[in-house]
């Protein structure tokens, strides 16, 4: 993620110090994983230095938490920029669970093995997640399901795998 | 009184519709209350341990208990009289009969049990209301969607608060969001009368409303708890 653009996409909405735009952050996109202090200081002097953010007010006292940012018009623009910009979809073509798969094959290996413990890992965080999702709100919801889709892609991909194992076998170990 | 251990268990269950067997030593084990998913390709035999384990379907060997009772030996009439107290069902397509009301159709199971018109229907209402599908009570199956059929349906398999909900692909003909309320609303009804649920389903999305899973290939259970 763009930790950066976020940033700067929060600023939009008006000036705030980096203890107030980490917790914002947070709230909105950090979930599992909130930011350290560290990243939002050195992410918001990047963008100072290039303009995108100025230092809108600056507290008596020192440390970089007394500074109140602002977004700047280049800031704008920017955030415009990047939304308008679609995201580089994953090729998804470096398998592991493919690699395992060809591997136990070619070394004579349960193959099937592999993909009911891989079956069992996702359908387990997929329980997870949909637990979290009936337990949360809105936003927990969307979130998680993106995830779900993901893993449910990943399942019907195991699934065809364990029905085409014959058939791999014999194209990998003619 | 409850008896302890499971609420179900089915091994070495064996079926043959044919020249191919559908079961082959199938087998399967429900905790009361538990959610468990039965999945696997089309034709592995998901339907028929279903209907093995619910006692529509008399398997060729095998045992079924349901508590203290042998469901394979049981005769025709007190399987039925089982099937009606004990279990609820749901199917892909609601099966209500189309010319009831939604109302009149979750009364039913109460109306067979022996329940007066007046205390039945009190009840159904409750369940429709908790199905988030009292709006439609008045209604006949035809003139309703599909989601809300199958709302409908959860209602009427639960109103008799079963000890074993038997649901077989009950999401299979909604889209995702709908299939996901009505996943939602069903888990959420078993989860609160304590009822356990034998879902069959080949959406992950689904299946993860579950407890456990168990995969079905070729006629053979294989229960997912164990590997990995
Ligand atoms: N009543 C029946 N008469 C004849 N064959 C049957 C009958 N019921 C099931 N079968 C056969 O038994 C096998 C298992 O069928 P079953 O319906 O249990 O599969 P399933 O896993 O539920 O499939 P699906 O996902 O397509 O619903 C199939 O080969 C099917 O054709
Ligand atoms: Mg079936």
């Amino acid at each position: 993620m763009s930790i950066g653009h976020a940033l700067l996409g929060l600023l939009e909405a008006g000036p705030r110090h980096g203890y107030d735009l980490k917790r914002a952050f947070d709230a909105r996109f950090g979930h599992d994983r909130p930011l350290h202090y560290g990243q939002v200081y050195s992410t918001m002097s990047r963008l100072l230095r290039n303009g995108l953010v100025e230092v809108d007010a600056v507290e008596p006292g020192d440390g970089p938490e007394r500074k109140r940012y602002a977004i700047t018009d280049a800031g704008v623009t920017d955030v415009e920029t990047w939304l308008a910009r679609p995201e580089k979809p994953e090729p998804y073509l470096q398998s592991t669970l493919y690699t395992k798969v060809v591997l136990s094959l070619l070394t004579g290996r349960d193959a099937t093995a592999v993909l009911d413990g891989q079956r069992a890992e996702h359908l387990r965080l997929m329980r997870e997640l949909t637990r979290r999702k009936v337990e949360g709100d809105l936003a927990d919801q969307l979130i998680c399901d993106h995830a779900l889709f993901h893993l449910e892609a990943d399942l019907r991909w195991l699934e065809l795998t364990a029905a085409r194992l014959q058939q791999l076998a014999t194209a990998v170990r003619p | 009184m409850t008896p302890a251990g499971p609420v179900l268990a089915a091994t070495g269950l064996h079926k043959t519709y044919g020249p191919t067997p559908a079961l082959a030593d199938a087998g399967l084990s429900v905790q009361p209350g538990e959610i468990v998913a039965v999945m696997g390709p089309s034709g592995s035999g998901k339907s028929t341990l279903l209907h093995c384990l619910a006692g529509i379907v008399r398997p060729d060997a095998g045992s079924v208990r349901y508590g203290p009772h042998e469901l394979t030996t049981m005769t025709d009439a007190r399987r039925s009289a089982l099937r009606r107290t004990d279990f609820g069902f749901v199917f892909q397509f609601g099966r209500l009969v189309p010319e009831l009301t939604c109302l009149e159709n979750v009364a039913l199971p109460l109306r067979l049990g022996g329940l007066r018109r007046r205390a039945a229907e009190d009840r159904a209402l409750e369940w429709l209301d908790r199905l988030e599908a009292a709006d439609v009570r008045g209604k006949r199956p035809g003139e309703i969607s599909g989601g809300q059929g199958q709302r409908v349906a959860v209602a009427r398999a639960l109103v008799t608060t079963p000890r074993v909900v038997f649901a077989d692909e009950p999401t299979g003909a909604l889209d995702s969001l709908n299939g996901e309320r009505v996943m939602g609303l069903l888990s959420r009804a078993a989860r609160d009368t304590r009822a356990a649920v034998v879902l069959v389903t080949h959406d992950a999305r689904v299946a993860a409303y579950s407890d456990r899973e168990v995969v079905v290939r070729d006629g053979r259970t294989r229960d997912l708890a164990g590997v990995a």
